[in-house]
């Protein structure tokens, strides 16, 4: 092993745990009647780095470790935690989990064997080992370029965040699975000024990589395009409002994917027939030109991952195909009811939480049609590039989000840059009215974070150009524009 | 000594020895967090209980000073091993950042001391003497409480019960060394109803407060919840046009949280707010006046000081209309060379920036329904989704949903449209503030009216 941070409950660390331990642990929890159980280690260290004012001004680091102990029985969950891992403190957490199923009958013993995973995470040296200052000296060649580029920068603000999250998850299935993910996300983010009328922009990207990201894309060229945006969003106008084509650029706007169709099909939901798509697989709920899939298989992507929080193995799951709704994203607990096959998207925030279906990366499919083809199709209407974030109200399916960058679109040529506009439309509505897809397919860079019952996970988002026909621009300029 | 104040001398205790044990390490200023909380939170679904988890967690957290350089370190590993990792981290990370003029904890003089803390009334031990049977009552009456009120609740997304109680002590190389005690517990229900086309309407409500006596009973929340979710059937969207709006205190608030991000120190020397260099002048209606109170008794964000050990005090942000002051920390206002405001707030992992702490938009004289009543054309907002504020622009337009106001009552439900309208006109276009204000969440605003707003839908 090298490096300065290893799990203490890793092979030959100060506190292993092995498959006895994990056993014993396991059965006291399942001592009270109940009918599953799982263990979920974590150890996790993050650091972050912010450059500001052309200082590295902070620089932080925090370590976080600790036992949670989930019992089930039937659709009713004991969850207890605790932050040592002394057999005691371990045991002490089992029984408070265990209660949920007080008073029944002690389940048969468990015996847990190691699962052998993929490799997901392409990573020569996880950034968290690598000396500070190359970690500086990126943040100063993105800051030194921002402010080359145009005389009307006055800010810059560069970061860097890094992280290793190690895991060991044991269920009474009898997986046990030890796994360990890096993460980096790098930023920055610009105010330029000219007169009284001051912009931002920002570009950033990572995933589960090193510090070699930096050598398919430089600092450089992300303080270029944050600067970019700023500038083109010093000219940008009023937005139009009210019905319009909508052309979503490739790569970004897979987040409306993840908001309009991802969280109505995290089986949760569709098991509690809460979600608008409940009860309607093998229906067709968007164009025949759609294939949606949540894929945990890419290499190095934010949301990829080797093993979920339960122990399953994640897959490539296809939801939608040429329109016709296939499956959910499942966990353990949701696959018993569905009666089908966990496909290990059971995921948690920390060992604080316990595992819910979660989206991995989300991503609509190339489809044919060239990407220039599809502007030059909308008389007027608005193209979008670049994404703040969405939300979705998934018992109805309606959502909404947030453009950072964006343009009209005025007799299939792309004219001014917009400001302020916001979309809105429903799932289903939306995924229908899909009128042209590109044979541009992009995978986001890695800056996604998504927010579930309080907790947040990484993940990836990634499609086409799209066409959209009649979607609600929420800018302010009634009629004209 | 209660099991609290016990606990707390521990937390201080530890502070102490870390702060001392960077010191010695090299550090010229340490500053130490110590936090220790325990929670216990239900949820039922269907009359059956979904989860019950219980657990208590520690946390310590150091910021540390080498001359000018900063760094800070956080560790949920209170082990000897642990603590020495976070000393060395810390000052390891100061020898990477670079001087910074400004940093620097206040003057020790200015630091505010055990006898002029004020008591905020925030902690009630019978809030951590419940247990889970009772958590779970409460949360299964909620629930119940909604599928009784109509038959046409038919789902539900589950009613939860959390209590939380949390101690957290903050010692620091200046001498200042004081801690805090606090509980919480809060009740909400999230019933279902099936609407036309497939679709369903999810409405919920809550109750929540720092003593348990406060508490809504159940009932009343779920029936209340019950009440929303049903509001909301047959939404449809409404045609493009400009109209005067009217947010309720929940979609107000929200309103109102954007204008606080806007008025922090930190975002004030970073020019990424709207409201850079608008100290004197008019941001919003004569109507409006909001105040920062740390002091208020059993209050959310109450605080007897702030996270750098200065006193807390009353804010008045707005007054009528005129921005009065900033929300500042010690750096934020060396930056901009004013004073602070005892508005710091220090984070777990030991970052310091201004925040708010009760932040409220003060009552009006008219009444919701008088308001309501007074509105012949109009869109009543009680929710609103997505992210789309600019704090740099000001510029905002977000998903709403509501009523349509019409002849002074409120007609149809309003989903899947969009509002839009920059801050600084939103609120100065404020022309009536209702006198519906209450005190559940830490930003609160009565119900308002805003003269006109760009809707986008049909």
């Amino acid at each position: 092993m090298t490096g300065r941070y290893h799990a203490p409950f890793a092979e030959q660390g100060s506190h292993e745990i092995d498959a006895d331990i994990a056993n014993r642990l396991l059965r006291i929890a399942l001592e009270q009647g109940g009918d599953y159980a799982d263990l979920f280690f974590e150890y996790s260290v993050s650091g972050s780095y912010g450059y500001d004012e052309q200082i590295l001004k902070s620089a932080r680091r925090a370590v976080s470790m600790g036992l949670g102990v989930r019992v089930m029985k039937g659709d009713a969950t004991g969850y207890a935690y605790c932050e040592e891992l002394s057999f005691d403190a371990m045991k002490r957490a089992a029984e408070t989990a265990a209660q949920i199923a007080a008073g029944g009958k002690p389940h048969s013993p468990v015996g847990v064997s190691p699962r052998k995973l993929p490799s997901r995470y392409p990573v020569r040296v996880e950034s968290i080992d690598v000396e500070g200052a190359a970690k500086k000296a990126i943040l100063e060649r993105a800051d030194r370029a921002a402010r080359a580029a145009d005389p009307r920068v006055i800010r810059v603000d560069a970061s860097l965040a890094e992280g290793v999250r190690e895991i060991l998850v044991a269920n009474s299935l009898g997986h046990m699975a030890r796994d360990r993910q890096p993460m980096m996300r790098f930023g920055v983010r610009v105010i330029a000024q000219d007169g009284n009328n001051r912009q931002s922009g920002s570009s950033g990207g990572g995933g589960r990589m090193g510090l070699e990201y930096f050598g398919d894309k430089a600092p450089e060229w992300h303080a270029e395009q944050a600067v970019k945006q700023a500038l083109i969003m010093l000219d940008a106008r009023e937005a139009p409002a009210g019905e319009m084509d909508v052309v979503l650029g490739p790569g970004d706007s897979g987040i409306l994917l993840h908001e309009a169709v991802g969280h109505g099909l995290e089986a949760d939901f569709n098991r509690k027939k809460t979600s608008n798509y409940s009860g309607r697989i093998g229906e067709e709920v968007a164009s025949a030109l759609c294939t949606v899939v949540d894929d945990a298989s890419l290499p190095g992507s934010r949301g990829s991952i080797n093993v979920d929080d339960e122990g399953l193995l994640p897959m490539r799951s296809v939801l939608i195909e040429d329109g016709v709704l296939r499956g959910y994203m499942q966990d353990r607990h949701s696959a018993d009811y569905f009666k089908t096959n966990p496909d290990g998207h059971g995921r948690r925030e920390s060992f604080r939480s316990h595992p819910m279906p979660r989206m991995t990366n989300t991503m609509l499919l190339a489809g044919q049609d060239d990407p220039e083809d599809i502007i030059r199709s909308v008389s007027r209407g608005v193209y979008a590039k670049k994404f703040g974030g969405g939300q979705v109200d998934i018992s109805n399916g309606d959502f909404v989000f947030s453009l950072t960058e964006g343009y009209l679109i005025e007799d299939g040529k792309l004219t001014a840059p917009l400001k302020g506009v916001n979309l809105i439309g429903n799932g289903p509505d939306a995924m229908r009215k899909v009128q042209m897809l590109g044979h541009d397919f992009e995978v986001s860079d890695g800056i996604w974070t998504c927010g579930k019952d309080g907790q947040s996970v990484p993940v990836g988002v990634g499609c086409p150009t799209i066409k959209i026909a009649a979607m609600t621009v929420g800018g302010t300029q009634v009629g004209g524009g | 000594m209660s099991a609290a104040d016990r606990e707390l001398a521990e937390l201080v205790e530890l502070g102490e020895s870390v702060v001392e044990r960077a010191m010695a390490a090299g550090a010229d200023v340490a500053e130490a967090s110590v936090h220790s909380g325990s929670h216990l939170s239900v949820k039922v679904r269907m009359h059956e209980p979904e989860l019950v988890e219980e657990a208590g967690s520690r946390a310590l957290g150091l910021r540390v000073m080498v001359g000018k350089r900063v760094a800070s370190t956080y560790t949920s590993d209170l082990s000897e091993a642990g603590q020495r990792l976070l000393i060395e981290d810390a000052l390891e990370l100061a020898k990477l950042s670079e001087a910074d003029e400004f940093a620097g904890p206040p003057d020790p003089s200015a630091l505010s001391k055990p006898a002029e803390w004020a008591d905020l009334d925030t902690f009630d031990d019978a809030v951590s003497a419940i247990a889970a049977d009772e958590a779970l009552k409460r949360a299964l009456d909620g629930e119940r409480a909604a599928f009784d009120y109509d038959p046409r609740i038919t789902n539900s997304e589950g009613a939860s019960f959390t209590r939380a109680r949390g101690v957290s002590a903050l010692v620091t190389s200046g001498g200042f060394s004081g801690g805090d005690v606090g509980t919480y517990a809060s009740v909400v229900v999230t019933p279902v109803a099936d609407d036309e086309g497939g679709k369903k309407r999810r409405g919920y409500h809550w109750s929540a407060s720092r003593h348990y006596a406060e508490l809504e009973a159940s009932q009343a929340v779920g029936e209340e919840a019950a009440r929303r979710t049903l509001a909301q059937l047959g939404a449809k969207k409404l045609p493009t046009q400009e109209l005067p709006v009217i947010f309720d205190k929940d979609a107000a608030r929200s309103i109102l949280g954007l204008l606080a991000g806007c008025i922090l120190g930190g975002s004030i020397w970073r020019k990424s707010s709207y409201l850079v260099d608008r100290v004197g002048s008019t941001v919003a209606s004569d109507l409006v006046t909001i105040i920062d109170d740390p002091l208020l008794v059993r209050g959310p964000g109450s605080r007897a000081f702030d996270g750098e050990g200065l006193i807390s005090r009353r804010n008045i942000v707005v007054q009528d209309g005129k921005l009065q002051t900033y929300l500042l920390d010690t750096y934020s206002a060396r930056k901009l060379g004013l004073q602070s405001t005892g508005s710091a707030s220090r984070s777990p992992s030991g970052g310091i920036s201004p925040s708010t702490s009760n932040f409220t938009l003060q009552a009006g004289t008219i009444s919701r329904d008088d308001l309501i009543a007074d509105t012949q054309h109009g869109l009543y907002v009680t929710g609103m989704m997505g992210f789309g504020f600019n704090a740099v622009t000001g510029d905002f337009s977000r998903g709403a949903s509501g009523f349509l106001i019409k002849n002074g009552e409120l007609g149809h439900p309003v989903s899947e449209v969009t509002i839009s309208l920059n801050l600084d006109d939103l609120l100065q276009r404020i022309d009536a503030v209702a006198d519906d204000i209450d005190h559940r969440t830490s930003i609160a605003s009565p119900t308002f009216r805003v003269t006109s707003m760009t809707l986008a839908g049909t």
